[in-house]
């Protein structure tokens, strides 16, 4: 997890299509620049990567699900729960279930723990759109491939 | 007025806190109920449910964007509900 470059996700661990659910796990770094300033001397996780840990975990969703034919872009959050504080090296546990495929836009419900305990949750609303180009595709396929998505699910 | 424009107007009234009364058969959803495109989206999301459809939003919108189609053609409540009567039937048979 590099905080400061969006790198939400460490790992990719599952990815069910039958029942349309991803898990994934990160650990939250021990030192980033974010922390510097949220908050100096408390260094905490601030809630909005916890929102986009929750998005990226679920966009993966959406790509897998979809075949990779679209990519999905955070459109709204809904009920969205941060529970709890997170510390620097916490390990962190994502699970995203799709709730609805919609034509050109996607639903989620997400959520993440840490050892057992639930950290966030949040209903997940996506615009899935075009490829603007074929590199975007191919990096997005790259990415998840190198996060441990099964090749059954990333075509070629 | 028929049932899937009761239940399609409700949906809008609670998804978008348009007055249930504003919303009426010859209401444009964008034009005259002035609903955005990501309110549109819970819209759409709230009707696949209800009707267990999938509204083909995309192809809509490209219809339009190509001019191929205006959007009185699908955003008029009482065309949107007849294409959901439409896709409805097409779904059960």
């Amino acid at each position: 997890m590099q905080l400061e470059y969006f790198q939400m996700i460490d790992k990719i661990n599952s990815y069910d299509p039958v029942e349309r659910k991803l898990a994934a796990s990160s650990k939250v770094p021990q030192e980033s620049p974010i922390f510097e300033g949220h908050f100096p001397g408390h260094p905490l996780m601030p809630g909005v990567l916890l929102i986009e840990t929750m998005a990226q975990t679920s966009g993966y969703l959406v790509l897998a699900t979809t075949g990779f034919e679209q990519m999905p872009f955070l459109a709204g959050v809904k009920e969205g729960k941060l529970r709890t504080f997170v510390a620097p090296e916490t390990p962190l546990e994502m699970e995203a279930v799709m709730v609805h495929d919609g034509s050109g836009f996607a639903i989620t419900k997400a959520s993440i723990k840490s050892e057992g305990k639930k950290i966030c949750d949040a209903q997940l609303t996506f615009k899935t759109l075009p490829w603007q180009t074929e590199d975007f595709s191919a990096m997005m396929k790259k990415q998840a491939l190198e996060m441990g998505m099964k090749a059954e699910f990333v075509p070629s | 007025m028929s049932d899937t424009f009761d239940k399609v107007a409700d949906i809008i009234s609670e998804t978008s806190e348009i007055p249930r009364e504003d919303i009426t058969p010859d209401s444009h959803t964008i034009d005259d109920l002035g609903i955005d495109s990501l309110d549109f989206l819970d819209i759409v999301f709230a009707i696949d449910k209800e009707f267990g459809i999938k509204i083909p939003l995309e192809s809509w919108t490209q219809e339009v964007n190509d001019g191929n189609a205006s959007t009185e053609e699908y955003f008029v409540m009482k065309n949107l509900c007849g294409k959901i009567d439409d896709l409805i039937k097409a779904n059960s048979a």
